[in-house]
């Protein structure tokens, strides 16, 4: 019997024993912005490919989500601060060893590329509206007046259309960062063992995709497009399997404090919680149930994409708590 | 200037005078602490080893919570010293997640707090109210790159340690064993 008794702690519940400073707003934010990349990435992508009236949905459609995403994932950064008057300082500096900082200056280009690029598309929205939901469009059709109303404004949004090309490119490699962004946000904490992980970048960033991908798949009407963008799924889990497998071979290959962290997921106390909601549920039920589909079996699309999107939210959550709690012990 | 502490664990006996002599010169809210007593048991009965321990900010020269600050307000002072500037703390919490020995605390008005080897006394010559006041004189502070300073002397004559080194964090705070 080997142990360790610390009697006199220092008295801050918010520390002892597991640290408990993030709580639900930060893997809100880590979702809502891996999914903001993913989105933005295929609308870029599809687009430069010159794809964009092919994969409708993908580049018009889905990209609408993305500020109301970011709005949601910003502000629920912005709970979590506990200085709340001072986060403009965010902004009065660039450091570039602090993911933190160039993170925010990221999402400082991203958001208003991601809105300049639906305004560029807002014409189509409410054509699509009036095509398939009219009731829908019934009740927005005064934000389509107020929005077109003067010409200047009109001018504007055609001026966008003719500069998408640049857009896109810029939207593709932000995405990107954004992606892996959320990811080494935090691999960089070297005091927390789960996260000090570089395949944690990655490991977000496909994540982030695949749940984009599965997004613009549930909202699509188009069969091409839901057939390209479930091929893509089936391939970034498979990815993600992989790069989950290779976390733990990593940690299980390290230090003894990352064996420790391994060994919460393998016996420890993540272990159901993770392997059921993440692997099992959010990875490889919608492998087989599109893989099914692959070879010619009707599945509704709100499966795979809901599940995908579900196994989305609970890694986050699941890493954030279990990150916390992992710690060198001396 | 390297400002650096050596802590005797021998000598040691975890009364918490330090503890209460960092509160009342920091003005620490109630319910927190810049520094801690940590008593631990190792081994296996009857074979006990007991470590006596007056912990706190390591004021580490490869800090990662200076590194992961977004806005700069983790910054190193003159002598090595790790602080934060109130004003420039958003509270985001990212040194508290980046600090291998969890020595920082949210502040009940938002920023971010901890040790600062009271910056304010050693930049006047005097000692850290927790040095200053521990009763078997276990502790010691000064200058490393001065050779004769209280610090050296005693860490160039007896075995020491640092918490966690694995870390890189390099550590300022040295524990003699």
């Amino acid at each position: 019997m080997k142990e360790e008794v610390i009697v006199s702690g220092r008295m801050n519940e918010n520390i002892d024993p597991v640290l408990q400073a993030w709580h639900w707003e930060i893997p809100t934010y880590l979702f809502l912005g891996g999914l903001a990349a993913g989105i933005l990435f295929f609308a870029a992508l599809f687009y430069l490919q010159g794809n964009d009236s092919k994969y409708r949905t993908a580049v018009k459609i889905a990209p609408f989500i993305v500020p109301i995403a970011l709005a949601l994932g910003l502000f629920a950064l912005f709970l979590d601060l506990t200085h709340k008057l001072y986060f403009w300082k965010l902004y009065t500096t660039i450091k570039f060893e602090s993911p933190m900082s160039w993170g925010a200056w990221v999402l400082m280009i991203i958001t208003p590329l991601s809105i300049m690029w639906i305004l560029s598309y807002s014409q189509e929205l409410f054509d699509h509206w009036k095509l398939n939901y009219p009731k829908v469009y019934k009740r927005f059709k005064w934000v389509e007046k107020l929005m077109f109303k003067w010409k200047n404004v009109r001018d504007f949004y055609s001026w966008i259309g003719t500069q998408r090309k640049i857009i896109a490119w810029v939207m593709l490699i932000m995405a990107i960062v954004l992606g892996v962004y959320t990811g080494i946000l935090l691999s960089a904490f070297n005091a927390r063992p789960l996260w000090n992980t570089s395949v944690l970048g990655m490991l977000f960033l496909v994540s982030g995709l695949s749940t984009g991908a599965a997004t613009v798949m549930w909202l699509s009407k188009n069969e091409v497009e839901r057939k390209l963008l479930s091929r893509i799924d089936l391939i970034l889990i498979i990815i993600e399997l992989f790069l989950i497998v290779h976390m733990f071979m990593g940690f299980l290959a390290g230090t003894q404090v990352q064996i420790e962290t391994a060994n919460m997921f393998l016996g420890g106390d993540y272990t159901l919680i993770f392997w059921i909601t993440v692997v099992f549920m959010g990875l490889l039920l919608p492998l087989l149930l599109e893989f099914l589909e692959y070879r010619g079996y009707h599945i509704p699309v709100y499966l795979p994409a809901g599940l995908i999107i579900f196994g989305g939210v609970m890694l986050r959550i699941i890493l954030l708590e279990a990150g916390q709690a992992s710690r060198y012990l001396y | 200037m390297r400002y650096a502490m050596a802590i005797d664990t021998k000598k040691c006996v975890g009364c918490s005078d330090c503890v209460v002599a960092c509160q009342t010169e920091n003005n620490v809210p109630i319910g927190f602490c810049r520094d801690w007593v940590v008593e631990s048991t190792d081994g296996s009965y009857p074979q006990l080893v007991l470590e006596n321990r007056s912990e706190r900010c390591n004021h580490c020269e490869n800090s990662p919570c200076v590194r992961c600050c977004p806005t700069g307000a983790s910054h190193y002072e003159e002598g090595g010293i790790v602080t934060v500037t109130k004003q420039d703390c958003i509270g985001c919490s990212a040194c508290i997640q980046s600090c291998p020995y969890d020595a920082r605390y949210t502040h009940p008005e938002g920023y971010v707090d901890k040790c600062t080897f009271c910056i304010q006394l050693v930049t006047k010559g005097q000692k850290p109210a927790c040095v200053d006041v521990c009763p078997t004189k276990c502790m010691y502070f000064g200058d490393l790159d001065n050779p004769n300073s209280e610090v050296s002397l005693i860490l160039a004559r007896r075995k020491h340690k640092t918490l966690i080194p694995e870390a890189g964090t390099n550590p300022q705070v040295y524990f003699l064993i």
